[in-house]
């Protein structure tokens, strides 16, 4: 065993440990437990002497048993000796430490003895590390607009730290901000006009972009290479260089304020990716198909709705997604065209209410939950169809 | 024969994507040759109006004779600015009734007043006047009467479509709005943001690329910030960075990391002692690139994760039979293989970063150090409201963005030539 190693395992685990440690701290700080230190010294020296007791007991005794040993004693010193904590506090800590030593129960002497092994200890570390890291950076703001939603302004201004939910309280109290946006500020109509735009905008683009990706994917005709590059290049084009000609042409036009110009403009902006993703499947589909269909007297239109279609629901409903993922969460274009509170959509409705400095905090998350929970619903239902899309044409931002 | 097929087959073509290039054609491409001509006037958001002659039809009964009645039309111009020329009105008239005393501006044909009030200039007003008779004796109706509504036609500039040009603006955007300050924060931003992404984004595929519990779903949990709206998440956001209700640093000074709340969005620069020297952080900017590469990381995370799992497992299999540790594994084998998605994603990463709008405006609004030229297009065209000015900035943007492109070809072509 190599006194290099051995000090990298030792210490890279007791950090690990302290991280997990740390997170389940914020956590529960932030159920208004009052929580002051990380106690930093205390929990590395800790890990360190549960690290080395892990190697020095080794198999000697089984590893549940083990296991359940070091929790217990790591739980009493944290909860009961250093401060004491309430029982579902330890509880989560005894957690964290069984996963903690059966993570390390791999790791022995002769283990660490071996030529590289401090940089496998350091590469598994890190990445446990950065598993437990990057889903809690990602998923925090997430928890907090959630729980915010449910607080009160005036119990966030006695404690702000306190975001525990009583969930004894009756149904409509615990709700409150969502009845408040539904009922004051017309928050219903919104989701109606946000739905009518994305459907809109789907059933729109499909129309022009399934015809125009199989003239891309199977005809011949002049300027053909021409398009299947401009397209590319359109699609990299920048929303806030068309803002202010479109503006002012709309405005002439009277179609600001108008959720037809809305949907104008958001189908010519998806069209790009649309026609590009859809090309590509056009272009795997065996071309035998068609020749018989050719034979058969059937002219384009029958050829596309009768072979092209059926074969190609996959493509098409993961584009029909992504540009409705495209659509509801526009905000720069609903930000410009729209300025009557009666055809706003509900990005533009959030950013309105917000400025309003006296909106309360609460409202403005509840409004935030509405608009984010269809899209990450219809996200991690249909991951499958859209990561594969997402890779081939990549949804603008 | 075949030559018939291959001119059906060109015709059919020509009509199947007609409506998606007269569509693009009209709201991307046009507007970015609008944006160059606007570029070059002087042009003011309320200057965008057209002017139109406007008339609101009022009907008077008179008290002694109850078979006439009086009809006013209060005449204006919608503009404050621009006159109107050769305004004409045009009113029906219900049957067998007369106008008396007629102004000699109008005349009455089969039932139809027309009326010919020559140029409006800017601001103008009047109270016209016409007084009706019935022919037939009988009491007019009024209803009648008011529910015929007046035309009105006349010509007016449409400022847009003159052709008064000017430099003006060019001359403004760079000499008078601290270009270089925008452009160095613009610069800032983009490049920050995107290198940030890219390294986040290696680490992010380096870690799923291994197998562990509940991979696909922290996959999924990896792509939420950049599927959510933009909107709930900026707004999140700042209150979770708000100075004085704000959960971090409500957090951070419970645990006394720090003493003084930071205001992360707000304060435009942070000074740090470091071994005695005194650095000046951008605080206010820093935050919004790090707002930004936690939106974006995930696209360039799937981009490398799917290069990533296509790399044949024998060349690591081969690596570790070697002696390779995981540390040269990364370096020789893994950046080899990702150098091409990466080069790709640093352009499209820096173009759309170059561009973002609604991230900065959400969070900051461009104040504390944090305008970019999108923000100044947005502030310019719609704040100062002088959209000449605004469109000449996103010119700017739009002529930066393919000097860079440019250069940046010409550097990977080179590589690919080499190669």
């Amino acid at each position: 065993m190599k006194t290099k190693n051995l000090i990298y395992y030792a210490l890279i685990s007791s950090i690990f440990l302290f991280s997990l440690v740390s997170i389940w701290k914020i956590l529960v700080t932030l159920q208004g437990v009052e929580l002051k230190n990380f106690n930093f010294e205390i929990i590395i020296t800790l890990g360190i002497t549960i690290s080395l007791l892990n190697l020095i007991i080794g198999e000697k005794l089984n590893y549940l048993i083990k296991s359940t040993l070091f929790a217990f004693i790591f739980t009493f010193v944290d909860g009961y000796i250093v401060q004491v904590m309430p029982v579902w506090y330890n509880i989560g800590i005894f957690a964290i430490l069984i996963f903690f030593t059966l993570k390390i129960n791999k790791y022995s002497q002769k283990y660490l003895a071996s030529e590289h092994s401090s940089q496998i200890v350091i590469f598994d570390f890190l990445t446990l590390f950065g598993i437990v890291l990057f889903s809690f950076v990602i998923l925090f703001p997430f928890y907090m607009m959630l729980i915010t939603s449910f607080k009160t302004q005036a119990a966030l201004l006695i404690n702000p730290l306190d975001f525990s939910i009583n969930f004894k309280q009756d149904f409509k109290e615990l709700f409150k901000s969502y009845f408040v946006i539904f009922d004051t500020y017309k928050f219903g109509r919104y989701i109606l006009i946000s739905t009518f735009v994305s459907v809109g905008t789907v059933i729109v683009t499909l129309l022009f972009a399934i015809p125009a990706a199989y003239a891309v994917a199977r005809l011949n005709f002049f300027g053909k290479n021409f398009l299947s590059t401009s397209i590319l290049i359109i699609y990299m084009f920048p929303a806030i260089v068309l803002v202010i000609p479109l503006y002012t042409v709309f405005s002439q036009l009277g179609l600001r304020n108008s959720v037809g110009g809305l949907l104008i403009v958001y189908t010519a902006t998806t069209l790009p990716v649309a026609i590009y993703m859809l090309q590509g499947y056009f272009k795997s589909i065996p071309k035998e198909l068609e020749e018989a269909a050719i034979m058969d007297k059937l002219n384009w239109f029958g050829i596309i709705i009768k072979i092209i279609l059926p074969l190609s629901i996959p493509a098409i409903s993961s584009v029909a997604l992504y540009v409705f993922m495209i659509a509801w969460n526009e905000f720069l274009f609903s930000l410009m065209f729209l300025d009557n509170p009666n055809s706003f959509t509900l990005s533009r409705a959030i950013q309105y209410l917000s400025g309003d400095a006296e909106t309360p905090r609460q409202y403005l998350m509840a409004g935030s939950v509405i608009v984010t929970i269809p899209v990450l619903l219809i996200f991690v239902y249909f991951e499958k169809y859209l990561v594969s899309g997402l890779t081939a044409g990549s949804v603008k931002g | 024969m075949s030559d018939t097929l291959s001119k059906i087959e060109k015709r059919t073509a020509y009509i199947l994507i007609l409506p998606a290039v007269f569509l693009v054609f009209s709201i991307i491409l046009f507007p970015i040759f609008a944006n160059v001509w606007i570029s070059f006037k002087e042009v003011g958001l309320k200057d965008i109006r057209i002017p139109e002659p406007r008339a609101k039809k009022i009907v008077k009964s008179i008290k002694d004779n109850p078979d006439q009645l009086k009809v006013i039309y209060k005449l204006r111009n919608s503009s404050l600015i621009l006159e109107i020329r050769d305004v004409k009105l045009q009113d029906k008239l219900p049957k067998n009734i007369k106008p008396i005393n007629l102004d000699e501006r109008c005349r009455v044909k089969s039932n139809k007043i027309y009326c010919d009030f020559g140029n409006w200039e800017a601001k103008y007003k009047e109270n016209f006047q016409i007084l009706l008779k019935s022919s037939d004796g009988k009491q007019i109706n009024k209803k009648e009467l008011k529910t015929i509504k007046p035309k009105l036609t006349g010509k007016s500039d449409n400022i847009l479509l003159n052709t008064n040009f000017t430099l003006k603006n060019f001359k403004k955007v760079f000499f008078q709005n601290e270009f270089f300050d925008l452009l160095s924060t613009t610069f800032y931003y983009t490049f920050f943001g995107t290198i940030g992404s890219i390294v986040f984004g290696i680490l992010t595929a380096q870690l799923v690329n291994q197998k562990f519990f509940g991979r696909t779903f922290m996959r999924s949990v990896l792509l939420f910030p950049y599927v959510g709206p933009v909107v709930a998440l900026a707004y999140t956001w700042e209150l979770l960075l708000d100075p004085y209700s704000g959960t971090l640093n409500n957090l951070l000074m419970n645990f006394q990391v720090i003493q003084e709340p930071l205001n992360l969005l707000g304060q435009k620069y942070l000074t740090i002692n470091f071994f005695g020297f005194d650095l000046k952080l951008r605080l206010a900017l820093t935050t919004v690139i790090i707002f930004e590469i936690w939106r974006y990381f995930p696209l360039a995370f799937l981009f490398i994760l799917a290069r990533l799992q296509a790399v044949p497992k024998e060349l690591y299999e081969a690596a570790e039979v070697d002696g390779a540790g995981p540390l040269q594994k990364f370096i020789s084998i893994t950046l080899p293989q990702i150098t091409a998605v990466i080069s790709i994603l640093f352009m499209i990463r820096f173009i759309w970063n170059f561009n973002k709008f609604e991230d900065i405006f959400l969070l900051t609004g461009g104040a504390s150090g944090t305008r970019t030229l999108p923000i100044n297009v947005y502030e310019q065209g719609f704040t100062i409201s002088d959209i000449g000015m605004g469109s000449a900035v996103s010119i700017v943007i739009v002529a930066l963005l393919l000097l860079f492109m440019f250069v940046y070809f010409k550097l990977i072509g080179k590589r690919a030539d080499e190669n």
